[in-house]
C-alpha cells in the first residue's frame, strides 16, 4: 500500500488511474438510470455528429424527383424540398450546432468562474464594480441583445458566434457562484488553509472550487442547452449568413419552403426538431446524476 | 521571561445590525514557551473572538497582538507569514474544519509541498506517516487514501492537530478542540495536547466551556476566566479551583458536578443574584457582572470598571471587593 503510493507509475498504472475512474464513474452512473438514459444519449450524439461523418459521404446534391418523400428504406427520415436526404443532414449537421453549444458555455463558465470568486475573494471595491456589471448584463433581455449582436456584427464563422454566446450568457452564474464562494470561503478548512499560509491559488482551486464541481458541472450543462437553444434560434431567424449545413439551417429552410404545410415533408421539420429535443433532454437527465457522480461519499466505497 | 505570545489590552468590536457590539474588551494574556493554558467562559463571552484574535485571524479593533515582543498587526510579507504560520488554529468542528473533496494525503501534504518541507511525493508521505503516528492515527497507512467522511469524529479532530502540526508551529489555539467528540476519546485527545506542549514546547491555549475539561487539562497550567468580553480571573489552575477569588468563578467551581452525589450535594453553592446573562448590546456600567454578583457593592461595582490586578495567591482578578478583601483595605480606595 505504502509503496503503491510510492513508486512511480509504470505505464500500466499511468492507464489504471483514467480506467479505474472511468469505471468508478459508470459505476455510480449505473445508480441513476436517468443519467445513464442521458449519458448513452451524449454519447451517441457526439458519435453522431463528430464520427459519423467520416464514414458516411455528404449528399448535397439535389435531386428533382425525389421531392419530400416519406421514410423509406432508400430515405429513413424522407428528404427536403430539393430532394436531398434528411438523415444525411442531421448528420452532418449535429457538429456545428454541438461545437459552438460546447465552446459558448466554455467561455460563459470560465468568465463566471473566474471573475465570480475574484469578487467574492477579495471583495471591496472590485466585488462592486463586478457585480455592478453583472447586474447590467442580467438584466439586458438576452435574445434581443442576441439578435442586435448578430445583426450588427454578422458573424461569419461559428466560433465567433460561440464567443459572442459565451459573452451574453455568464452573468446569472457568475452571481450564484459568487454567493457560494462568498459562503465556501467562510468555512472552516478555508480558514484553516489561510492559517497554514496554502496561497490564494491553493485555496481557489484546490479548497474552494472542488467542492463546486458538480454545481459548475451541472451549470455548464444547462449553458450548454441554453446557448443550444440561443444559437438555432438565430440561425433559424436567419440572422448568421446560411451555409453548410445544421440543425438550425435545416430549420431555417423547413420553415420557409412551407414544409409546415405539407403532410408529407412532416417528417423534414421533425427531424432538426427531434434531435435537438433529443441532446437537451440527454444533457439534463445526465445532469441529474452528477450530483451523486462527484459526491466523495460515493467514491471508493465499492 | 518574556512572552512568545502576548494579547496587550486587545479589543475586538463587531458591527451588527442592532449595534455595536465589544465581544472582546481589553483583555490582556501573556503565553510562554510550552505553556498549557486554558479560557473558560459561557457562550458569548467572546473566547473564541479571543482565540480567533491570538491566531491572528482577526483584526483587534484596540489593543496590540505581541509576537515575540513584535507588533503582530504591523508586520508585513515574510514576518506575517512566519507568524501566520507560528500559530495554528484547530476548529471546534472536526466535520467542517476538514475539505470533504481532500483525502487526508492531500489535506496534509499540501502544507508541506507549499512550505518546502517536501519536495517529492516520496518526502511527502514519509512526513505524512510520521505526523499520523504523532497523533496516534495507526497504523498510518490506513488513514493516507481516506476522506474525512470516512473518518470518525475523534479520527478527524487529530487529522486537524496534525495539520496543524504540518508547518511546525509554536502556538496552537484549540477552539473547543473536544467539545464535539465522544466523551471517551476526550481524555487522549487532551493528552495529545498536552504531549505536544511537553515534547515539542509548544504553547496550547485550549478554549473550552467546560471547567471539568480545564482543570485537567490545565492542572500544571494557568485558567483564564472571561465573562462578557472580559477576562475576570486568570490563576493557576489549583489555586483557582481550590480557591476562586472573583466570584463569578466561584459559582463556575460550585457548578461542576462531582462524580460522588456526596460531595455535590454537601457543596455550598453560589447563589447568584440573577440567572439572567445580560445582553451585549446593552452591558451594564461598572463591573458587567454586578447584577448577578452576591458581592456587589452599590456606588462601587455599578460605576467603577474592576481593573485586572494581580493579587496575592499567583493570580489576577477583576474585582473591586475581592481585590479589597485580598489584599486590605490599601488597594480600594483608590475609587
Amino acid at each position: 500500500m505504502t509503496t503503491a503510493i510510492l513508486a512511480r507509475p509504470t505505464l500500466g498504472q499511468r492507464l489504471a488511474g483514467p480506467w479505474h475512474a472511468s469505471v468508478e464513474f459508470l459505476r455510480l452512473l449505473s445508480r441513476r438510470p436517468v443519467g445513464l438514459a442521458g449519458f448513452i444519449g451524449i454519447v451517441f450524439f457526439l458519435l453522431l455528429a463528430f464520427v459519423a461523418p467520416l464514414f458516411v459521404p455528404f449528399q448535397n446534391d439535389p435531386s428533382l424527383v425525389d421531392i419530400y418523400q416519406t421514410p423509406s428504406a432508400a430515405h429513413p427520415l424522407g428528404t427536403d424540398f430539393q430532394g436531398k436526404d434528411v438523415l444525411n443532414q442531421i448528420v452532418f449537421g449535429g457538429r456545428d450546432i454541438l461545437t459552438v453549444a460546447i465552446l459558448a458555455a466554455l467561455v460563459s463558465t470560465v468568465i463566471a468562474i473566474t471573475f465570480g470568486s475574484i469578487a467574492a475573494i477579495i471583495g471591496g471595491r472590485i466585488d462592486t464594480t463586478i457585480l455592478a456589471i453583472t447586474d447590467v448584463v442580467l438584466t439586458l433581455p438576452k435574445l434581443v441583445l442576441l439578435i442586435a449582436v448578430a445583426a450588427i456584427l454578422r458573424p461569419t464563422s461559428f466560433v465567433f458566434l460561440a464567443v459572442i454566446l459565451g459573452l451574453i450568457q455568464w452573468s446569472s452564474l457568475l452571481r450564484q457562484i459568487r454567493a457560494q464562494v462568498l459562503s465556501l470561503k467562510e468555512r472552516d478548512y478555508v480558514e484553516a488553509a489561510r492559517s497554514l499560509d496554502l496561497g490564494l491559488i491553493h485555496i481557489v482551486f484546490r479548497e474552494i472550487l472542488p467542492t463546486m464541481r458538480s454545481y459548475i458541472a451541472i451549470h455548464f450543462i444547462f449553458a450548454t442547452t441554453d446557448a443550444m437553444y440561443a444559437q438555432v434560434f438565430i440561425v433559424f431567424l436567419g440572422l448568421v449568413p446560411v451555409s453548410g449545413s445544421n440543425w438550425g439551417i435545416m430549420l431555417y429552410f423547413a420553415q420557409g419552403q412551407g414544409a409546415l404545410f405539407f403532410r408529407d415533408s412532416i417528417w423534414y421539420i421533425l427531424s432538426p426538431i427531434l434531435a435537438i429535443t433529443l441532446v437537451q433532454l440527454s444533457l439534463v437527465s445526465f445532469a441529474s446524476a452528477l450530483e451523486d457522480i462527484f459526491n466523495p461519499r460515493l467514491r471508493g466505497s465499492a | 521571561m518574556t512572552a512568545l505570545i502576548e494579547l496587550d489590552h486587545v479589543s475586538r468590536a463587531f458591527a451588527t445590525p442592532a449595534g455595536a457590539i465589544t465581544a472582546v474588551d481589553a483583555v490582556s494574556l501573556a503565553l510562554g514557551r510550552g505553556e498549557a493554558m486554558c479560557l473558560v467562559g459561557e457562550s458569548g463571552c467572546g473566547k473564541t473572538t479571543t482565540g480567533r484574535l491570538l491566531t491572528g485571524l482577526l483584526r483587534p479593533t484596540g489593543g496590540r497582538l505581541l509576537y515575540e515582543g513584535k507588533d503582530v498587526w504591523l508586520t508585513k510579507g515574510a514576518d506575517l507569514a512566519r507568524f501566520r504560520r507560528a500559530v495554528q488554529l484547530v476548529h471546534q468542528d472536526p466535520y467542517a474544519s476538514l475539505n470533504p473533496t481532500r483525502t487526508v494525503f492531500q489535506t496534509l501534504s499540501a502544507p508541506l509541498y507549499r512550505h518546502k518541507k517536501a519536495n517529492s511525493s516520496r518526502q511527502a508521505l514519509a512526513a505524512v506517516t510520521e505526523l499520523l503516528k504523532r497523533v496516534d492515527l495507526t497504523p498510518p497507512e490506513n488513514f493516507v487514501t481516506k476522506y474525512p467522511h470516512q473518518l470518525s469524529g475523534g479520527q478527524r479532530q487529530r487529522v486537524a492537530i496534525a495539520r496543524a502540526l504540518t508547518v511546525d508551529p509554536k502556538v496552537i489555539v484549540a477552539d473547543e478542540a473536544v467539545s464535539m467528540v465522544d466523551v471517551s476519546i476526550r481524555i487522549s485527545l487532551l493528552n495529545l495536547l498536552l504531549a505536544l506542549a511537553k515534547e515539542f514546547g509548544v504553547t496550547i491555549v485550549l478554549i473550552t466551556h467546560d471547567l471539568a475539561v480545564a482543570r485537567y487539562f490545565a492542572r500544571r497550567g494557568r485558567i483564564g476566566v472571561m465573562y462578557l468580553g472580559r477576562m475576570v480571573e486568570l490563576a493557576d489552575t489549583e489555586a483557582l479551583v481550590t480557591d476562586p477569588a472573583h466570584p463569578y468563578s466561584a459559582a463556575l467551581i460550585a457548578a461542576i458536578p462531582e462524580a460522588d452525589p456526596d460531595i455535590t450535594r454537601s457543596k455550598t453553592r453560589v447563589e447568584l443574584r440573577s440567572a439572567e446573562i445580560p445582553s451585549l448590546l446593552s452591558l451594564p456600567p461598572g463591573c458587567t457582572f454586578h447584577p448577578r454578583c452576591p458581592l456587589s457593592e452599590a456606588g462601587l461595582c455599578d460605576v467603577k470598571i474592576p481593573e485586572l490586578l494581580a493579587i496575592p495567591g499567583a493570580r489576577e482578578v477583576a474585582c473591586h471587593v475581592a481585590v479589597r478583601e485580598r489584599t486590605g483595605a490599601r488597594a480600594a480606595v483608590t475609587a
